[in-house]
């Protein structure tokens, strides 16, 4: 099939340029909405993975999820919604070493890691099963668990944050 | 019945419908075009295959924003009847031909962006909540190979298809520049986020039943002992999912009476305040396509897909018994919509996490009790069993909830 390296290459060309745009744009509702592209994008590799089950997972949690919490906040924290972000001479020098160490960080543990190589697979088989046994039937199952406990912690945080106060006198 | 007319029934077009092992339908094109269209087949595969997938493409996009114009007509006329009135009688015989008009109409229409709002993101919102809208299409079942793509994750893709829809929302709202928009973009948003939750949790209900989220394995397990087989009837506690999932789907798709995020008297028009001509109707064909396409699935998931109602029996290999059903489901969303009032922001809130989401989860728990003991095996028994307790419950809830109407009206909160 010729056509998939180049859906491939087309989906990381939009991954990595809509996450430029995002950090070199100025207005900040534009960068939420270009991290959409990216988020969306990053499915569209998982799905070159043959992840089907973590794509639709990524645009579930990410997209329908913490963008719209993002998008919220944004919207309804800042009075201007037109602010401008702006960069200062200094932060480009800076910001930009302290990319370069990462990314060269990244490049080395990338190059080092001795990575799965497979023959492609002929059809693609779900991949929901595998995930569900790997959760309820090994090791994971406790971590699973421990971090749904977590999630319960923050939300009864949020309840407790967010909740009004109740006077005793009315 | 005559062999031969059963025969033509069941499968009409056996030189196109019958192709070995074509399960979806850029398959099926693709095999008809290798063997019916001499020229195309020289050509190398990928070629073939990429073609096949456009005229699939091309189909649904065509056929796909008919459903509204047929839908539009049929809600303007069930409105009408609803109310004592006739509807539109002047462009064709009874009106027919009225949504055409308005689509020419549309599309003279002066295209307005507003000089203050963002023109990039105004440009783009409908267009995501289009494109997210005829997604959704691609892995709906509407017949044994009508179908076009029979994902792995079938359900849980159109799950998170779906999710995305709400971007759309507010980009649109917030790109207009305008109170209303904004306003409407974040009713709206609030009230899809929060009813995502108890969709999901009824469609695992189903899932849990069926074991597998490909939309085609849910429409089989429904096979066999016709309406019996179907999900909804299967246990007590998917029947109260499908009620559950068709609330949440109505107030998924902003109707009414969940239509806060478009009220006219207080928002003019909601998110879309701003759009005119041709990127109106965007919006306008999205919402009759959501709303066909939550029907579909809760057609498929409950009310046994193209599977028909007496076993084994499939007219026209099911296409029709299906969209009928879908069909009655969007009737019943009209003719809600055309009784109900609007409910206020705090009941909408209020019957989502108080009520819906709590008998989701009992559900949840109910789904996996029933699984341990009878197994899901279809047993007629287990589904007698599920049938009694389904018709006791309805009793039970008509003799309590009948006795509260009927006692003095409800006294209202003091709230002050």
């Amino acid at each position: 099939m010729e056509l998939k390296p180049l859906v491939f290459y087309v989906f990381a060309l939009l991954t990595i340029g809509s996450a430029v745009i995002v950090v070199t744009v100025r207005n900040i509702v534009h960068a939420a909405f270009s991290l959409m592209v990216t988020l969306f994008s990053i499915a569209g590799l998982y799905v070159f993975l043959q992840a089907d089950f973590l794509a639709a997972t990524q645009v579930i949690v990410y997209v329908g999820g913490i963008l719209v919490l993002i998008l919220f906040g944004v919207m309804m924290t800042s009075g201007r919604l037109d602010m401008k972000l702006k960069m200062e001479r200094g932060q480009l020098f800076w910001g930009g070493l302290v990319t370069i160490l990462i990314f060269a960080l990244l490049l080395g543990v990338i190059r080092r890691t001795p990575w799965n190589v497979q023959e492609e697979l002929g059809t693609v088989e779900g991949t929901t099963a595998q995930i569900g046994k790997a959760i309820l039937q090994s090791e994971f199952l406790l971590p699973f668990e421990v971090a749904s406990v977590i999630l319960l912690i923050a939300l009864i945080g949020a309840v407790l944050i967010s909740r009004k106060e109740v006077r005793e006198d009315e | 019945m005559l062999p031969v007319f059963q025969q033509f029934v069941q499968n009409p077009f056996p030189e196109f419908f019958a192709q070995a092992g074509s399960e979806n339908l850029s398959q099926l094109v693709l095999e008809f075009l290798r063997s019916h269209v001499p020229f195309l087949a020289t050509l190398p595969d990928p070629v073939l295959q990429l073609i096949a997938m456009l005229a699939v493409c091309v189909i649904f996009v065509a056929v796909v924003p008919l459903l509204p114009l047929f839908l539009v007509l049929a809600e303007r006329k069930v409105s009408a009847h609803i109310q004592d009135r006739v509807g539109p009688m002047r462009v064709g015989p009874h009106g027919v031909l009225q949504t055409l008009a308005d689509g020419v109409k549309l599309i003279f229409k002066e295209d307005h962006i507003p000089r203050q709002g963002d023109k990039i993101l105004f440009i783009v919102a409908p267009y995501i909540i289009f494109a997210c809208s005829f997604a959704v299409f691609a892995a709906i079942p509407f017949g044994k190979s009508i179908l076009v793509s029979n994902l792995n994750i079938g359900i849980f893709y159109i799950m998170a298809i779906s999710s995305v829809v709400v971007i759309g929302v507010i980009m649109a709202g917030w790109a207009s520049n305008s109170k209303w928009s904004l306003l409407g973009a974040l009713r709206s948003a609030a009230q899809i986020v929060s009813y995502e939750i108890p969709i999901g949790l009824s469609i695992l209900a189903v899932v849990m039943l069926v074991e597998s989220l490909k939309m085609q394995d849910i429409v089989m397990n429904q096979g066999g002992l016709g309406i019996l087989s179907w999900i909804v009837f299967r246990t007590p506690f998917t029947f109260i999912a499908f009620f559950v999932f068709f609330i949440s789907a109505i107030a998924e798709v902003n109707r009414t009476p969940f239509d806060l995020p478009e009220a006219e008297s207080e928002l003019v028009a909601g998110f879309h305040t701003e759009y005119s001509g041709m990127r109106f109707a965007l919006f306008f064909i999205a919402e009759y396509a959501n709303m066909f396409a939550v029907s579909a699935i809760a057609a498929t998931l409950f009310l046994g897909g193209w599977k028909g109602i007496i076993p084994g029996y499939e007219f026209l290999g099911g296409t029709p018994g299906f969209v009928i059903k879908t069909m009655l489901l969007v009737f019943v969303m009209m003719w809600i919509r055309w009784t109900l009032p609007r409910l206020r922001v705090d009941q909408l809130m209020n019957l989502c996490w108080k009520y819906l989401i709590p008998i989701s989860f009992f559900n949840i728990l109910g789904i996996g009790i029933w699984v341990l003991i009878f197994q899901n095996d279809r047993n007629p028994a287990h589904i007698g069993i599920s049938l009694l307790i389904i018709i006791l419950g309805i009793i039970g809830a008509y003799l309590v909830l009948g006795k509260r109407s009927s006692q003095s009206p409800a006294p209202r909160a003091s709230s002050a």
